[in-house]
């Protein structure tokens, strides 16, 4: 899939971001630029300490960088001087987030777990859930809708996962291993979901992943050494 | 849809039992508090019980509760003939040891005239006094039946009437006896005894003698300006009710009443260091899910509400099931225990202070706590 005219969904521009002072001082991300569109789906990958996941937070409007400028779906976040304060609400609204390990609500079953997001947004409670079956049946768990996660394996908990981070219909969505609980089987199946979504939603996916079984369901990949981000040798960029 | 109330369904298990565990706490303190007002009642019982404005007692002494008083007899005659005084009345009062129906029993003699103050206002079962003689009141609370016989001194008296709630400040059951009785009890000293007085020399001791006179007032006459004119006999002092019952509350029950107050500051202490710490264990076990719902957008206030609206319940459920409690068992106690609701509202009201206050530290715990422990970094 190539680059095109497709609408710009992230855009950093020399983002930086290190941590401790002095001796102790690292830098987690150098002046990272990284351009990604709808429908797109992106890899990074990176031994563990190279600023994957710090990236992920920054996107994410969970962690502050400290230089660089950060657009999301056409908001400037941060640019040097200004930072959005509602970040919350940016998440709520635009970001849908998949975890490692699902991160279900233990409490709440498959239905309401996907219902609280829109609950949150202020969606009416009968709409709320209704569009939360909606999602669990096109993700094929719609028959699981009123098991509790514990219940669940963990092929369908990640699928009401996935349900959960597209309730607010988020035109961005940031998995971090989204397939490291899953056999090579389930993860394939997982990620050409994902694909499908985001081709059908006109969103984008950037995932942080080590399994090399679903490199090939990825658009671009994306390296990340000591902060610096580079394109994959041999992958399209 | 209500997360602290999905959560506790959730655990429901684990909440109940947390729950039982806080209630037993919540019943300790509820008893405290009705121990402390059952003996401040019990206290109070004997000296409201002749509905008296004013009590004359011997010179120089504040008895007869506080302190011994002993005066003549006839003193009932001077007091009853006071401008103001309706009516007068002789009465005694002393603790005994009695062995009945296989059982010792602690008992409070008040010897009384019958048809004079110092009688028992209201009986439960049985008659009043009849016969000058050998004829007891009792109080429920002693263990004896209409028709015992019960030994006191040389002579067998019969139960005739029962009274509820009467005891003294140490909480010994009230007996009610004829005032003549009483004095024999208290003043006649065994035969062998009185043989070596007489012996001795010694001049015979009177027997008529009592504890105290009580007196009713016409109502439109001051009790002070009557036991300021009682004063002015110098062999007599004189107290109006008011002062009896202050000298019962601040110094006979005081050092008890003091140490149940201060064990029930420690208890609600406890109480409100071991909700906070349940409370802060309970957010702690949650940190992951609250750090999921801050990612995916929720504010503030969603996860506060989930930490001081189950913190709420814990104490609410706590006060319910400790109230229940303390109500199924109090009349098991070997004291009286008298809850007031204004004591359960006004523990409900603590332990709301306590259980907000409590939820601060989870609360803050919550804040704090980074979105990101969710991505697992």
């Amino acid at each position: 899939m190539g680059q095109g005219a497709r609408e710009t969904l992230v855009e950093t521009a020399a983002i930086s971001k290190h941590f401790g002072e002095g001796e102790t001082r690292v830098d987690a991300l150098r002046e990272v630029s990284l351009t990604v569109g709808a429908g797109e789906v992106v890899a990074l990958l990176g031994p563990s300490g190279s600023g994957k996941t710090t990236l992920l937070n920054v996107i994410g409007c969970i962690l502050e960088p400290d230089g660089g400028r950060l657009r999301l779906d056409g908001e400037t976040v941060y640019d040097d001087r200004w930072l959005r304060q509602d970040l919350r609400r940016l998440r709520l609204d635009k970001i849908g987030f998949i975890f490692q390990f699902h991160n279900l609500l233990p409490f709440l079953d498959a239905t309401d777990n996907v219902a609280l997001v829109l609950r949150l947004a202020g969606r009416e409670r009968t709409a709320a859930r209704g569009r939360a079956t909606e999602l669990l049946d096109y993700l094929e768990v719609g028959n699981r809708k009123d098991s509790m996660p514990a219940n669940l394996s963990g092929g369908e908990a990640q699928r009401v996962a996935i349900a959960r981070a597209l309730a607010n219909s988020p035109r961005i969505i940031l998995a971090d291993e989204p397939t490291a609980a899953l056999d090579s089987r389930r993860a394939g199946i997982v990620m050409d979901l994902l694909r499908k979504l985001a081709a059908e939603q006109d969103a984008c996916i950037i995932a942080v992943t080590h399994d090399e079984k679903i490199y090939d369901r990825f658009d671009r990949i994306f390296h990340l050494r000591d902060g610096r981000l580079e394109p994959r040798e041999g992958a399209s960029t | 849809m209500n997360l602290a109330w999905r959560d506790v369904r959730h655990n429901l298990f684990r909440f109940l039992l947390t729950c039982l565990g806080l209630s037993l706490l919540m019943a300790v303190v509820l008893s405290m508090i009705g121990i402390y007002n059952g003996l401040v009642i019990d206290a109070l019982t004997i000296v409201r019980a002749p509905a008296a404005d004013v009590w004359v007692v011997e010179s120089g002494t504040q008895g007869p509760f506080a302190e011994a008083s002993r005066i003549p007899g006839d003193t009932r005659a001077s007091i009853a003939r006071l401008h103001g005084v309706t009516e007068a009345g002789s009465v005694t009062y002393q603790t005994a040891e009695v062995d009945f129906a296989g059982r010792t029993h602690r008992l409070y003699l008040v010897g009384f005239e019958p048809g004079r103050p110092g009688a028992p206002l209201a009986l439960v079962a049985g008659r009043p006094i009849g016969r000058s003689h050998h004829e007891i009141i009792a109080d429920s609370g002693a263990g004896l039946a209409l028709g015992d016989r019960v030994p006191l001194g040389r002579d067998r008296f019969e139960v005739v009437g029962l009274v509820e709630n009467q005891v003294n400040s140490g909480g010994d059951p009230a007996i009610y006896l004829p005032l003549r009785d009483a004095q024999i009890l208290q003043f006649e000293l065994a035969p062998p005894a009185a043989r070596v007085q007489t012996a001795r020399g010694a001049p015979p001791q009177s027997e008529n003698t009592v504890n105290a006179v009580l007196a009713r007032l016409d109502p439109n006459v001051a009790p002070d300006a009557v036991a300021a004119t009682i004063r002015q006999w110098k062999h007599l002092s004189a107290l109006t009710q008011a002062d009896q019952e202050l000298l019962l509350t601040r110094s006979v029950v005081d050092r008890a009443r003091r140490q149940i107050g201060l064990f029930m500051g420690i208890l609600l202490t406890v109480s409100a260091v071991v909700i906070a710490l349940i409370i802060y264990t309970m957010t702690m076990e949650k940190l992951r899910e609250i750090a999921t719902l801050k990612l995916i957008g929720a504010p503030d206030r969603t996860i506060v509400g989930l930490i001081v609206q189950q913190a709420l319940a814990l104490g609410a459920v706590g006060w319910v099931f400790g109230l229940a409690l303390v109500l199924l068992i109090k009349d098991y106690f070997p004291r009286r225990v008298v809850l007031e609701p204004v004591n359960a509202l006004a523990l409900a009201a603590i332990i709301v202070i306590v259980c907000i206050a409590a939820s601060g530290l989870g609360v803050r715990a919550a804040l704090k706590v980074d979105p990101a422990t969710a991505l697992g970094s």
